[in-house]
Formats: C-alpha cells, structure tokens, sequence
C-alpha cells in the first residue's frame, strides 16, 4: 500500500472514519443517549489519521521556553474568558474556511450574552463525532456550565467576550505570528486573568 | 490538529501575562507541543468535557482543570481520572 500522501489528504482521509459515533452506537451499554468511556489515543484513530499524526512534526511547535502567569488575584475574583478550536460562530457571522489547504487561522469573537443553542458548529475535520457538540455545545465550550460558576461565586466574572477557532490547521503560521496574538492582545485588553481554553 | 491549534494559543496568552488551562484529548500531542497547563481527559476526539447534557461531569471536568490554575511548575500535563 502506498503511504505517499500530502498532509491535507490525510486530513481529509480521515473522512471515513465516524469511528467514534459508530463505537458508540455499537457499545453495549449504549441506550439511545451518548455514552463514551474510551480514551482517546493514537491507537483510536484510523490508519489513515495515525499515520498523519505520526508523521506531523509536532516537536517543530514545542512551546519552549514555557510561559508561566500567575494569576494576580484568586478565581473567585478573576475574570475568566473562554477559547475554543471547534469551529464554532453564531448565525449572523461567516463561515470558516474550509477550503484553505493549511487551515483557516481566523477567529469569531463570540458575545457573552449569546444564547449557546444559537452558536453554529461548522468545523471541517471528519476526525470526530460532529452530533455530539451540536446536541450541547458546552461540551466545547462550556459557556452555560461557566454562568454557573459566575451565578455560585466560584469565579469573579465571565469576559464580555470568548473566541473561537476552527482547529484544523495543519500549517499554523499566520496562527502563531498573527492571529493568536491578536486574540492575546484583545484578552489583555479586557483585563482578563484566566482563560480556559478547550479542542474538540 | 485542534489539540496543536489549543496549545499554540494558550502558549501566546499565557505569553501575554494571562493565565491559562487546556483541555487535552490527545497527550501525545499536548506532551510534546508543552502548553503551560493541561488536564487531560479519557475522552474521544469531538468529547472534550465528557458527555453532552452531563454538566455534572462537565463541572468536575472544569473544576479539576481550574484547579491546575494554581500551578506554577510549568509545563503541567494532569489527568483526569472519572
């Protein structure tokens, strides 16, 4: 068999995977709702999808050295913003996209006095199981799950703002020499203390 | 490719003097790419905080990941045991 493929191909190999839906749909304790207990590990993955994931040099991204910010005041008085790469935007913003070979680096700025059933989830991997998030987007982002922890005191208060990404983005350049740090900046500029950032 | 993207944009906040925690489905990739923090999870790809309409467990899965928080001994790479 021959493995002579470019990384996008890959990517888009993974398109028969549905493995996790199918594993879910066919594992015995399944009863109509979701029920997932596997880890997620290379060894979950297609060949198609594992072969990439062995072969893309993620040692070229190390973070090093490491950042470290302390938090400047407890959780409980800290303003806390969200980041999440599941491609998610509402209704009224553009799509992301899907076509740009090396991932689109873009960001949606999401209100945090959005409605979360209203957010639409349109990212392009077929590397996981899309029906999940769209049956409750806060396994994504957890934005309702964070109102309560704003309503029970646990964290200070929410950002007047959270970002979303679509995570496929196999060449990550314009990622990192612009688009990241603008968003960093934005946090910045909020005076957020903490951010809780979640993949897909 | 969306554990790499967390991890690059948690490595340029916390570079901004904001503190920050990910969610990793994938540690072979978040312990190779080192963002500042992470809690990794026994979840597929597509269920990073467990279950949908499960916020019981989305709760200890935020709580356990707010708690790395604290941690000053970057890079940090926890698990969550459910």
């Amino acid at each position: 068999m021959s493995i002579r493929y470019g990384l996008q191909e890959l990517m888009i190999a993974g398109g028969d995977l549905e493995w996790s839906k199918n594993r879910v749909k066919s594992h015995p304790d399944f009863t109509g709702s979701l029920f997932i207990r596997e880890m997620a590990t290379y060894d979950d993955l297609s060949l198609h999808v594992r072969l990439f994931m062995k072969s893309y040099p993620f040692s070229r991204y190390t973070i090093t050295p490491t950042p470290c910010a302390r938090l400047a005041r407890p959780l409980d008085e800290s303003r806390v913003a969200l980041v999440t790469t599941a491609g998610l935007r509402s209704v009224d913003q553009s799509d992301f996209d899907r076509s740009d070979k090396r991932g689109d680096p873009s960001f949606r700025e999401i209100p945090n006095t959005i409605d979360t059933r209203l957010l639409v989830e349109s990212h392009r991997s077929y590397s996981f199981d899309h029906e999940a998030v769209r049956s409750d987007v806060n396994l994504a982002f957890p934005l309702d799950r964070f109102r309560e922890l704003e309503s029970q005191g646990a964290i200070g208060a929410l950002n007047h703002r959270h970002f979303s990404f679509m995570g496929s983005i196999v060449g990550p350049r314009r990622l990192i020499d612009e688009t990241a740090p603008q968003v960093a900046r934005m946090l910045a500029d909020d005076r957020v203390d903490a951010v809780f950032l979640t993949p897909v | 490719m969306c554990q790499q993207t967390v991890c690059l944009l948690q490595a340029a906040i916390e570079r901004a003097g904001i503190g920050t925690v990910s969610i990793s489905l994938l540690r072979e990739v978040t312990s190779v790419i080192k963002p500042p923090r992470a809690l990794f999870v026994p979840f597929p790809m597509g269920y990073p905080l467990g279950e949908p309409n499960n916020a019981p467990l989305q709760h200890r899965i935020i709580a356990a990941a707010l708690g790395l928080l604290e941690r000053d001994d970057v890079p940090v790479l926890d698990e969550f045991i459910r």
